[in-house]
């Protein structure tokens, strides 16, 4: 950013004749592009959709295990089901926990892969991503803005799934102290800090599909094959981590420490596998990342 | 005017401060060109060819017209112009800097119309030129709601400006995205066949746009097909084919370079066609009972009176100005299928 500030007092011209405010201004100018795409993105009905179905998932889950307890018979008699389903009947909070266990493999990172594939490849297809390049919007400046909008729709989808899950439950079941995995007892306002820290958890796992969506995003300029791609990537991923045989590569599939999320509800929480979460998802923003922005930066957009 | 620093390192977008002095000259300096092209050529991945050895130079303040064919490689042209595609060889200078290495510098003084306008559909006329203007680090979001109001004024959209984009009719559409080129004032506007969808009305507005951004010191250049459009409003032109410049300079020049046609109106046109032809009269096309043909380098006076001497009766005797049009279909040939 500094690099032409030496230069301003010998500038001529309108370009810079306002060279006191300039640099808290360029701040302000940079970060309007932030606000106008997640303006843009909440706005849309398919974002709205989304979140709308991510909402929905809760509700029939509480509804579910309401119904099929509500001739008095516990829940926790029939086995399986998401993690946590059984406790759901005596403290509603834990329907946050089964919640996000039951949205975390498939429908979270779905609409992640959504929103990500179709960040650069729908501007394309539409052909609104030369007018914005002609703004000039900047190309690493575009990439980060986009994928600053996908972090924070996994954070806003995370949070949505969460929040319905905990009005649901306080609806449905009742709320108080609870029990952890490790069978010791927290309060629920302890419980209710585990549930946040679970859901940034949850949304951090998402960081890694959100990286690669944009990747693909950058290769093509169908928003709907960049989409479709991301989805497919996320169901072989998934289904490939069940292989056995593949046991050496699964520590790098991003999905594989998923479920860690749960070691928040230990006692002391169980911190290893969390961690290794972290830096799976960090490497794979990382790496798609980096090759989204050596991709789109050398690109000829001719859409 | 915004400032145009730049931020983060970009590869597209680098920019030194050399480059940023020579912005500051360019405009002290009123002989350089606006565009400026070097044997620009591109060749696209399928292979294709479309644009070869380009030399163009567009001088600044004036009005310039880019004629072409289908596919003889304007839109192309203008999309490494504008840092979208990278040139396969060959230099571009816009406003006097190296494109597309310092597109943050150069396009923030610049407007564009490519390809036709694009629009988010699920979002007002309004809402759609809010987020072009913001898109533009440039751009200052203090005046930008009264920038946007201004320019949707500009183009007769205010009354539509609530309304979703996707309901917007073509017309509509290429006003709103004219709309988003008028954002700021620029010092170049590049118009790819504006008057595309625009009624009759419409392409009225547009041209006394054009004049009167230009008489403002807009430069602007301007591709179409419309050819009575360009001789209208542009003061240079110049004619692709195939991906390369076959003449460019100021209009006047070019269909002075067609030579105009004789027109003789006569109820007498077998006899006219022989006497024109004693005089020297080339190309004697017979039609009704009109004669045309290619006029002699003797007087014209000499040929009328040879005409009336040989009691031919004259209803009118003209010489018609060569039109642009005519000057391009010379320059390009009248085939009317697109070079593969
Ligand atoms: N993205 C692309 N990939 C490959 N070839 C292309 C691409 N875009 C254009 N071409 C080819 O390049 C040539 C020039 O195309 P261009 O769009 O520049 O023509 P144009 O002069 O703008 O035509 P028109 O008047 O129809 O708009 C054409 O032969 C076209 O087929
Ligand atoms: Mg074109």
């Amino acid at each position: 950013m500094s690099r032409a500030e030496p230069s301003a007092p010998q500038g001529r011209g309108e370009l810079r004749d306002r060279p006191q405010t300039a640099r808290a201004r360029r701040t302000t100018f940079r970060a309007t592009l932030l606000r106008n795409e997640l303006l843009t993105t909440f706005r849309r009905w398919r974002t709205v959709a989304l979140l709308a179905v991510l909402a929905a998932v809760p509700v029939l889950v509480g509804i579910a295990v309401k119904i099929e307890t509500g001739d008095g018979s516990s829940a926790d008699g029939g086995g399986g089901g998401p993690a946590f389903i059984s406790q759901i009947t005596n403290n509603g909070l834990f329907l946050v926990f089964t919640a996000l266990a039951a949205t975390l493999p498939f429908f979270l990172p779905m609409a992640v892969g959504v929103v990500a594939g179709d960040a650069i490849a729908g501007e394309a297809n539409s052909g609104t991503l030369r007018y914005l390049l002609v703004a000039p919007a900047g190309r690493s400046r575009l990439l980060i803005t986009k994928y600053a909008t996908v972090v924070i729709f996994c954070l806003a989808a995370t949070l949505v799934v969460a929040v319905s899950a905990l009005t649901v439950g306080a609806l449905l079941f009742p709320l108080g102290d609870l029990t952890t995995i490790s069978g010791t007892q927290i309060s629920f306002a302890e419980g209710l800090g585990r549930a946040l820290l679970i859901a940034l958890a949850v949304a951090a796992s998402l960081i890694g599909v959100a990286a690669l969506g944009l990747f693909v995003s950058t290769l093509t300029g169908s928003g709907i094959a960049a989409m479709a791609t991301t989805v497919g990537l996320l169901i072989t991923v998934q289904i490939l981590d069940q292989i056995p045989q593949l046991h050496v590569l699964q520590p790098y599939f991003f999905s594989h420490y998923w479920l860690s999320f749960a070691d928040l509800m230990r006692e002391p929480v169980y911190w290893d596998d969390l961690a290794k979460n972290l830096g799976l998802q960090a490497l794979y923003a990382a790496v798609f990342g980096s090759a989204a922005w050596a991709r789109f930066t050398a690109k000829d957009i001719t859409a | 005017m915004g400032e145009v620093s730049a931020g983060e390192p970009e590869r597209r977008e680098a920019r030194d401060e050399a480059g940023e002095r020579e912005l500051g000259e360019a405009r002290d300096e009123a002989g350089e060109p606006v565009i400026a092209t070097r044997a620009l050529t591109k060749r696209y991945r399928g292979g294709q060819l479309a644009v070869d050895g380009l030399d163009l130079t567009v001088p600044a303040g004036s009005v310039f017209g880019f004629l072409g064919p289908n596919g003889s490689g304007k839109t192309t042209t203008i999309r490494m112009l504008m840092g979208l595609i990278e040139p396969t060889s060959g230099t571009a200078r816009v406003l006097g800097q190296p494109m597309p290495r310092a597109t943050r510098a150069v396009l923030p003084h610049v407007g564009a119309l490519i390809e036709g306008p694009a629009l988010y559909g699920f979002l007002s006329g309004r809402d759609n030129l809010i987020r072009y203007d913001s898109a533009d680090p440039s751009a200052d979001p203090r005046t930008r709601r009264a920038r946007v109001a201004a320019a949707l004024d500009r183009v007769g959209l205010t009354a539509a400006a609530g309304k979703k984009a996707k309901a917007y009719s073509l017309g509509m559409k290429q006003r709103l995205g004219l709309a988003a080129a008028l954002l700021q004032p620029r010092r170049l506007l590049v118009l790819d066949e504006p008057t595309n969808g625009l009624d009759p009305q419409g392409m009225r507005e547009i041209r006394s746009l054009v004049r009167e951004l230009a008489s403002d010191g807009t430069t602007v250049f301007l591709s179409s097909h419309l050819l009575d459009e360009i001789e209208q409003v542009c003061t240079h032109a110049a004619v692709m084919a195939q991906g390369r410049l076959i003449t460019q300079g100021p209009v006047g020049e070019l269909s002075a370079g067609a030579r105009g046609r004789l027109v003789v109106t006569t109820p007498d046109p077998a006899e006219a066609a022989r006497v024109l032809k004693e005089q020297g009269v080339g190309d004697v096309v017979v039609a009704d009972d009109r004669v045309t043909g290619e006029p002699p380098d003797r007087d014209l006076a000499e040929v009328n009176a040879a005409l009336v001497t040989a009691g031919v009766r004259v209803r009118g005797f003209t010489v018609q100005r060569a039109s642009l049009e005519d000057a391009f279909v010379a320059l390009t040939g009248e085939g009317f299928d697109v070079a593969g």
